[in-house]
């Protein structure tokens, strides 16, 4: 895949929950962590062909081409979401391949309705190069020029990739599983030493907009942890923008168990670990 | 009659007040109706056409928007009133000049621009006095004038009456005034359109209205009344007929072009004979303009008033007609169907701006065209130009699809895009949707949040708790009793939350 191109899980025109004002959003298909509680799981992984999902559509929406090549028909789709269910591979039939003047046809028709772009995914970064190329498509055309570009992202990238997209990258907003290596690599099957770093980086050259913590009763809400995790964001800086989100089952994985969605008191403690530490801008969701 | 009487009286749901109401709108039933064709007249019997239930014999014009500020610089002779010099007395003043002001629901259906009414009489008041004032103003209104139609504007322009207004109905949460923020893109700032958000959080009011728009059609001089009718200041509706397109479609053999230039054109006569002659009704009958004080001391003439032509049910209209060529597209879902939605539409604008309507210089002698958004008795039927209730799509589209009707509805059209609780966090999200929907060419809507208290009928709010248990012990609000019978004609509590509408007086006795 070139830079122009992308693969595209889906996207959503009107969002409310992706950063600053309304906002488009691009998913992009792929992920380099594997979350125990990942709400999308879906987007995981690229599809690999194995064609059990063509049994279990309901619709006949998905079969293989004369070439071999597993197809998924947008129109015949009625999104019973039966591929997703029955997936192995915690992917999906439906990312397609699409190029960056195909997205801006939809961006500009929705330009007067928002505030900006948001390309999340899977993870944003494992295509930025094509990032890039759509938010200098957006910058430099007329009709979306006053849109802002910002990337939702796992941190999990090299400062190569954030340098490459400071020009046209207005903000990023980072998910920050848990600040001890070992229960985030128990949490997500990677380290976090990239997680921090991007961080720290992104904050020095002011464009974070938003550090979010997903918190998970009994794995990484430790009081002592959320207050090393504070103090280590009030030293970046102490003004941050710091969404602290409960963990739900709504998404996840069935085959995930033991997760537990913590009480409105524990979401409550959290916050005031966070509150007695710094000036952070808080949200608690 | 005299059943129905007896029933009333006795009825322990009503109050003395709402029994008096519907008594006297019995009364008018024993008055002769003003002179119909028999064409006309079968098309009211089969309400294909309606007269909103509005009486036999109209007093009053549907419709009335004094001219308050001329009210107050000048005062008034009939109320023996001098102008008011302070904010206590310009206040006292309008509560007894609303007590004199009619209208088809027996209360005013607009109590003047109050940020610039008032706006002579706060030099001086502080911020915390003024929410004070209008914080016990605002109590009377809802006490007083028990009526979710009765409504209140504000904008384009920031001012420090505007954001009282918005804090005060914040902090109380009532169903009356109804409010509409007039917003005008290169006047009205952000911060100002996030404020009114932020209140329709709260209380799932204001409305908001294209203010370039509205000018464009009505002078500077225009109000948003009762639940979203856009008339002139000074001036008003004298009524409100309606076609209701799906039984036109119902009654037309043929294709889509015979329906275009033969049945629809046969309809909107129809409907614009019923005008006709409730108008002259009103005007040359009951001599409305020649007695009332309103008129008499110059704060409405009649040459500032027109009658509004509403049209529902295009949704149905246009899902038959395209079924009936062998398509299966809907309207909001299908480009071919939509297309069609916009030709009806321009075809009854057209048809509607070359029939002459007498006593209606407010519309250049043509009836004013309004995308009518309901009553409680409507049925099997879609509001005005909606997307039917449960079937739209998601909400660009859902915008993109109605807009292009919106510039030919002068009197208004009030779509509602629901918005979910996670806005909330987030309003610049919606004011960023508010200037976007303007951009688009939108005249006027409602947003609906369904996880407060409030819930829009036909456009009218009414407490969700203060429909519990109406049948049995009655209602304070006398459009909490519409709102009744609509929850149970509609299952509103799954779907008023996307629903708009209207007023006007229920036929039925009981209600």
């Amino acid at each position: 895949m070139n830079a122009t191109h992308g693969l595209v899980t889906d996207t959503i025109t009107f969002s409310s929950v992706d950063g600053p004002g309304n906002r488009f959003v691009v998913f992009l298909q792929g992920c380099n962590f594997d979350c125990i509680a990942c709400h999308n799981p879906y987007t995981i992984n690229i599809c690999n062909e194995c064609g059990e999902c063509v049994t279990a559509c309901p619709s006949g929406a998905i079969d293989f081409s004369p070439i071999g090549r597993l197809e998924w028909s947008h129109d015949a789709c009625q999104g019973a979401d039966a591929c997703i269910a029955v997936c192995p591979w915690d992917s999906t039939p439906r990312s397609v391949v699409r190029p960056v003047w195909e997205l801006m046809t939809d961006i500009r028709a929705a330009a007067p309705f928002l505030s900006g772009i948001t390309v999340s995914g899977g993870e944003a970064t494992q295509q930025a190069d094509f990032v890039r190329e759509l938010f200098g498509a957006v910058k430099s055309d007329p009709a979306t020029a006053n849109l802002t570009c910002f990337v939702d992202s796992n941190g999990a990238t090299e400062r190569s990739t954030w340098t490459s997209l400071l020009p046209v990258m207005d903000a990023a907003m980072i998910d920050l599983k848990c600040l001890d290596p070992e229960i985030h690599r128990l949490m997500t099957g990677q380290p976090n030493d990239q997680v921090l770093e991007s961080i720290r980086y992104l904050a020095a050259v002011d464009r974070l907009y938003e550090v979010r913590l997903l918190l998970l009763p009994g794995i990484n809400d430790d009081p002592g942890l959320l207050d090393r995790t504070a103090s280590w964001l009030a030293d970046l800086d102490p003004t941050i923008r710091i969404k602290l989100i409960g963990f739900r089952h709504h998404g996840v994985r069935p085959t995930t168990t033991g997760l537990v969605e913590p009480t409105a008191e524990q979401m409550s403690n959290y916050s005031d670990t966070f509150a007695t530490r710094g000036l952070f801008s808080l949200c608690v969701i | 009659m005299r059943t129905r009487a007896t029933a009333l009286v006795r009825d322990a749901s009503l109050g003395y007040d709402q029994k008096l109401r519907q008594l006297a709108a019995l009364a008018t039933e024993s008055v002769d109706y003003p002179p119909l064709s028999p064409a006309c007249q079968e098309a009211l019997d089969k309400r294909v056409i309606c007269d909103m239930y509005e009486g036999n014999a109209p007093y009053t014009p549907r419709y009335v928007l004094p001219d308050y500020q001329l009210a107050i610089a000048n005062g008034s002779a009939h109320l023996e009133l001098d102008p008011p010099t302070n904010l206590d007395d310009a206040l006292a003043f309008l509560q007894i000049m609303y007590a004199h002001v009619p209208s088809v629901t027996t209360y005013p259906v607009y109590l003047g621009d109050l940020d610039k009414v008032l706006a002579p009489f706060v030099d001086g008041v502080s911020d915390e006095q003024l929410d004070r004032s209008l914080r016990r103003f605002w109590i009377s209104l809802d006490r007083m004038l028990p009526d979710a139609f009765v409504h209140t504007d504000i904008g384009p322009a920031d001012s420090r009456l505007a954001r009282s207004i918005l804090r005060v109905e914040r902090s109380l949460r009532q169903v009356v005034p109804n409010i509409t923020l007039k917003v005008d893109p290169s006047i009205t700032p952000d911060d100002l359109v996030l404020d009114a958000v932020q209140t329709v959080f709260e209380t799932a009011k204001p409305h908001f209205v294209n203010h370039p728009m509205m000018v464009g059609d009505h002078g500077e001089r225009y109000a948003a009344v009762s639940c979203y009718n856009s008339l002139k200041i000074g001036g008003g509706a004298h009524t409100l007929v309606r076609l209701n397109l799906k039984e036109v479609v119902l009654r037309h053999t043929g294709d889509v072009d015979a329906f275009l230039t033969d049945t629809l054109p046969c309809y909107v006569e129809l409907t614009a004979e019923l005008a006709e002659a409730r108008v002259r009704s009103l005007v040359e009958g009951q001599r409305f303009f020649e007695t009332h004080w309103l008129a008499q001391e110059g704060l409405i003439s009649l040459d500032r008033f027109s009658a509004m032509f509403g049209i529902f049910g295009l949704a149905e209209a246009v899902n038959l007609l395209v079924a009936y060529e062998g398509g299966t597209g809907r309207y909001g879902h299908d480009a071919h169907a939509d297309a069609l939605s916009y030709r009806i539409t321009e075809r009854v604008a057209e048809l509607v701006a070359a029939r002459p309507m007498p006593y209606c210089d407010g519309g250049e002698g043509r009836c004013y065209l309004h995308s009518q958004s309901g009553i409680d008795l409507d049925s099997d039927v879609t509001a005005g130009t909606r997307i039917p209730v449960g079937d739209e799509p998601p909400m660009f589209e859902h915008i993109i699809t109605c807009a292009p009707h919106h510039r030919l509805f002068a009197s208004g059209v009030s779509d509602v895009f629901h918005v979910d609780e996670t806005a909330t966090r987030n309003p610049e999200a919606v004011v960023d949707i508010i200037r976007g929907a303007f951009a688009a060419g939108m005249r006027d809507f409602t947003f609906n949040l369904d996880s407060n208290d409030f819930i829009r009928i036909t456009g009218y709010l009414v407490r969700k708790s203060d429909l519990v248990d109406i049948d049995q012990r009655g209602a304070r609000h006398s459009s909490d009793y519409l709102a009744a019978g609509s929850e149970a004609a509609f299952h509103l509590s799954q779907r008023a939350v996307k629903r708009i509408g209207c007023h006007e007086r229920d036929p039925r006795p009981g209600h």
